[in-house]
């Protein structure tokens, strides 16, 4: 197991040292150079003289990289032209909103989608097999920011049950701790506040969950469909097995190992999501900061959040890839 | 009395009147069932109908995407006042008083371009990556190892990044225009499909009949080019129409973030969606015209892609 | 009163878009307790749907089966789902085809044996692992606590195959139903098997009925031998008078076809021609005529009706049944022979 792990580890060196090239070369690349992107586009060319100055892009470029890596490493990754603050301030405090609502979404799409795909699977042609599929066919197609509209205009702006905006109503007196909300909320004993940040995300979770829910319902549906057809289930039921053991120990054991690299896999998607949701709903995680960098121009804040999100990505799938391990023993001898 | 030639004509009769059960070719039976399929004939008609309007639809179009309209002697934009449908605009008017119907019609070329261009540099150059390393791999050799293990490690890359953000980074260097949204796109596409060309491969190259061509001593080059690529194409195959779904799907996330094609004689569903969004409390019909035709347009993509996923599977064949 | 009395079992599968198809065209055949009874044919002959009718394994959805299956009085194919869930594990039990696919590859070996006890013998815990181990001993696994933790990949085919016997005969069933558990196993260890199936079945009882292709398999086992061919018995007789004079032209072809050592140098081997799609529905004739060498307008006009031919309680569906001179070299092609090198080997 540690073995693993650290084989594992050792693999993401060259994965994330060939990232920090590429942002580095991207950074290079970017209408105005470097200087542009630290300063924007609206730096004077005094201001760019004394930056490319003080980045010394007057030096080799293999000691630019260098200074670009150990820059990283100390996770100074310079200010945001937007705020004047660190990058790295900001993408502290905006991350726990993101993991939140993340996290959320996707036990909403687990809760929801692994039951609906095994009985349609266990239905199959039913009208819940057929509309589990339709609808996950649909939850594909529609744009995840204009669901999330959708989502506002009906249940925030018309029926006024959920807030429309941000994570907490405002004036609201609740301490900060971890800056989970929920979870701060339970933690210092003020459940209103808990309670106010979870009606906060349900509106957002359940649009940014549209997606990772479809693939949810159709990878159970397709991987109960396969495992009913598995000799060994036969075998089960002429062991005259109750038909819950058959259908918990035999079935679906074996049928949510597949959906439990694909959830792995959906945390890229579940980003993606993040950036147009937060926007819609002004939920002030990772998502509203990129979409306001990539508006402003604010090229430092968008170089650090994708090393941040890239090394978060490939770090939630090489957990999937450890609990994937413990499930599976076929894996875990090899 | 019955002689030989009776016997011989009764049993080929009683024969003939069973159903024989001849073996097809993989892609014969595939189109045999793909045609009994109610979801690709769904998805067909949706993609003919957009095909169609795409082609047609800058003639048939009433009025000039960039024309604006009168309503009581004004034009109205960016009042919060929006015109309805009516006897000359169909769908009424947009935010800066264009025919909302004519900016559809044209719109559906545009989206079109943008799924087909982007999914084909997807296609093109995801295969040739997928291709390359699968049949290095194939081939054999240390270096072949090697080769393949360098390209997948930057494919892996490529997929470590959000897609979406994949998307702005390349927009970014590149600025904004209908071609930046194509590549970006296109380029988020590329790791999805060198990995399923090369997995395909992968398990082909395993398979009994390589190693019975290889024991015939067939060169391996033939073997891999000959054998190995055509047999592992139909997941590409199926991905590519699935691709055409997400790529439309794409593009609008990517105009909605402020990347999308600024020309306004070129009006993209996704660009139209994303300004619509701006005023979709006083007139969200102009949000939901072309979420409409981006979502069915994406539903008879992915329809036509899940049912020759199913068709070609082999464990779904009887 | 035999134990296990199938009687004109049909079984008919219906695909959306596709032609019905009669699997089992009406089989009848009887297992008494302790008796091993051989169901034999080439692949689609029906032989494994039989078995997974009698065992009530066949899908719901698209199958029709009529005919009856009494089993200890009651019919098996009109059980409710519950009572046979009840009967299922252990008054009959199955053994599959491919040990490996057969068990769950995710669940220790042990909880594989105890949920069987846990089911019909309401054991828990220590015992439960006790009787495991002692199962698993009984089928010749060696360290059996050990192997209690382990996982299917972890075992050989031969040891996997054991614990599926093991499972089997957990609670001590009274008919076993066996679904060529050798086919899928190396020559050596199919013998292990089929040595120990027949120490099983001699000291517990247990009728055994035995799915097979192979006519080695039938020649060391089995006590009354039905050979099918597209869904119907065509010919059933105890096992010696079968394998001296195959009445049947399929069941002698399938005996003719089999390579011999003993066999003039030269001689070819005697094929089957064709294939089992090469038939004709049991409505119109017999469904081997196709293939057969002597087939005549007779063949050609009905069903055939199982007879007796030659000798009282030998049964075969044909119209031209294949003689056999008492003592002549042409008809029989030694296998009593055969069948006594069979006999002493095992």
């Amino acid at each position: 197991m540690l073995r693993l792990v650290v084989r594992r580890l050792l693999q993401l060196i060259p994965t994330l040292l060939g990232l920090s090239v590429l942002l580095f070369v991207w950074v290079r690349l970017l209408p105005g150079g470097p200087a542009a992107a630290l300063l924007g586009e609206r730096a004077t060319a005094a201001d760019k003289a004394q930056i490319e100055r003080a980045l010394g892009l007057d030096q080799p470029l293999w000691v630019q990289y260098g200074r670009f890596l150990e820059r990283l490493g100390r996770l100074d990754l310079g200010t945001s032209t937007q705020t004047g603050q660190p990058v790295w301030d900001e993408f502290t405090r905006a991350f726990p909103a993101t993991v939140e609502l993340g996290v959320t979404a996707i036990l909403m799409a687990v809760a929801v989608g692994i039951p609906l795909g095994y009985f349609a699977a266990r239905r199959r042609g039913s009208w819940l097999d057929v509309s589990a599929v339709s609808g996950s066919l649909l939850g594909i197609c529609i744009p995840v920011f204009f669901l999330a509209y959708l989502l506002k205009a009906l249940f925030a702006v018309q029926l006024g049950w959920f807030p429309a905006f941000g994570r907490q109503t405002t004036g609201l007196d609740a301490t900060e701790v971890t800056g989970f909300y929920v979870l701060d909320g339970i933690l210092t004993g003020e459940f209103d506040a808990s309670w106010d940040a979870v009606q906060h995300l349900v509106l957002p979770a359940m649009a940014l969950a549209s997606i990772p829910l479809a693939i949810i319902v159709r990878m159970t549906r397709a991987s109960v469909l396969e495992v009913l057809g598995e000799d060994y289930v036969r075998t089960a039921e002429s062991k005259g097995l109750k038909q819950s053991v058959v259908r918990g120990r035999h079935v679906l054991r074996n049928a949510l190992l597949p959906v439990v690299t694909a959830i792995g896999l959906l945390t890229g998607g579940l980003l993606s999501g993040a950036v147009l949701t937060e926007s819609v709903f002004a939920f002030g995680g990772i998502g509203s900061f990129i979409k306001t960098a990539i508006d402003q121009r604010d090229y430092p804040v968008l170089v650090g959040f994708i090393m941040f999100i890239a090394l978060a990505y490939v770090i939630i799938n090489l957990l999937v890839d450890l609990a994937y391990s413990l499930i599976d023993p076929r894996v875990r001898v090899h | 009395m019955s002689t030989k030639t009776d016997k011989i004509d009764r049993l080929a009769e009683l024969t003939a009147s069973r159903e024989t059960t001849t073996g097809n070719s993989l892609w014969v039976e595939a189109m045999r069932r793909l045609r009994r399929s109610k979801m690709a004939l769904i998805g067909g008609v949706i993609i003919g109908a957009f095909v169609l309007l795409a082609i047609l639809g800058p003639w048939i179009a009433p009025y000039d995407p960039t024309d604006t309209h009168t309503w009581r002697g004004e034009v109205l934009t960016n009042q919060n006042i929006f015109v309805g449908p009516r006897a000359e605009n169909w769908l009424g008017l947009d935010h800066l008083a264009r025919d909302e119907f004519s900016r559809m019609l044209i719109g559906a070329r545009q989206t079109l371009l943008v799924g087909i261009v982007a999914t084909l540099l997807g296609f093109t150059v995801g295969a040739l990556i997928g291709g390359a390393s699968g049949a290095a791999l194939t081939l054999g050799g240390a270096a072949g190892k090697r080769f393949d293990t360098v390209v997948m490690r930057f494919i892996d890359m490529m997929l470590a990044l959000p897609s979406l953000l994949l998307a702005v980074s390349i927009a970014a260097v590149l600025g904004q225009s209908l071609t930046t949204v194509m590549i970006a796109v296109g380029v988020v596409q590329v790791p999805i499909f060198a990995r399923l060309l090369r997995g395909a491969m992968l398990a082909q190259g395993g398979s009994d009949y390589v190693l019975a061509a290889q024991s015939l001593g067939v060169r391996k080059r033939r073997i891999a080019l000959g054998h190995v690529l055509p047999n592992s194409l139909s997941p590409v195959i199926v991905q590519s129409t699935l691709s055409l779904a997400t790529a439309i799907i794409e593009a609008a996330a990517l105009s909605y973030l402020g990347l999308g094609n600024p020309d306004a004689s070129e009006p993209e569903w996704g660009v139209m969606l994303a300004q619509a969004q701006g005023y979709f409390d006083s007139a969200p019909m102009l949000a939901v015209y072309p979420a409409l035709g981006i979502i069915i347009t994406a539903l008879g993509f992915t329809l036509l892609g899940e049912a020759m996923r199913e068709a070609l599977d082999p464990k779904l064949r009887s | 009163m035999p134990l296990l009395s199938v009687d004109e079992l049909t079984i008919t599968f219906s695909g959306r878009g596709s032609r019905d198809v009669q699997a089992v065209a009406g089989v009848s055949f009887d297992v008494d307790q302790g008796q091993v009874v051989g169901l034999v044919g080439e692949s689609g002959c029906g032989k494994s749907v039989t078995s997974l009718a009698l065992m009530g394994l066949l899908p719901s959805r698209g199958v029709t089966i009529g005919g009856r299956a009494d089993y200890d009085g009651t019919d098996l194919l009109r059980l409710s789902t519950a009572r046979m869930r009840d009967l299922r594990g252990s008054q009959l039990a199955m053994i599959f085809q491919d040990p490996l696919s057969s068990l769950n590859p995710v669940v220790p070996i042990g909880v594989q044996v105890t949920e069987i006890l846990k089911r019909h013998r309401g054991m828990k815990g220590e015992p439960a692992r006790k009787e495991a181990a002692h199962l698993l001993d009984r089928v010749g696994i060696p360290d059996p606590t050990r192997r209690l933790k382990e996982y299917p990949h972890q075992l050989s085919g031969g040891m996997r195959q054991r614990a599926l016997i093991a499972m089997a005969v957990a609670c001590a069933p009274r008919l076993l139903i066996a679904d060529e558990p050798t086919t899928a196993l190396d020559v050596t260890i199919q013998a292990q098997i089929l040595e120990l199936l027949k120490e099983l079945v001699d000291e517990e009882g247990t009728a055994l009925l035995m799915i097979t292709h192979d006519l080695g398999v039938v020649a060391g086992l089995c006590d009354q031998v039905n050979v099918l061919y597209a869904g119907k018995v065509v010919e059933s007789a105890a096992r010696r008078p079968l394998f001296a004079a195959p009445t049947h032209p399929y069941a002698h072809g399938l005996l003719g076809s089999i390579p011999r050592l003993d066999a003039p140098r030269g001689e070819p081997l005697r094929p089957i021609r064709g294939s089992i799609n090469d038939r004709i529905d049991w409505a119109d004739g017999c469904a081997f005529a196709p293939r057969c060498d002597s087939y005549t307008m007779e063949c050609l006009t009905g069903t055939p009706q199982l007879t007796e031919p030659h000798t009282p309680g030998h049964l075969a569906r044909c119209v031209n049944p294949v003689k056999h001179e008492m003592h002549g070299d042409g008809g029989d092609h030694g296998n009593t022979a055969d069948l006594k090198k069979t006999e002493a080997g095992s």
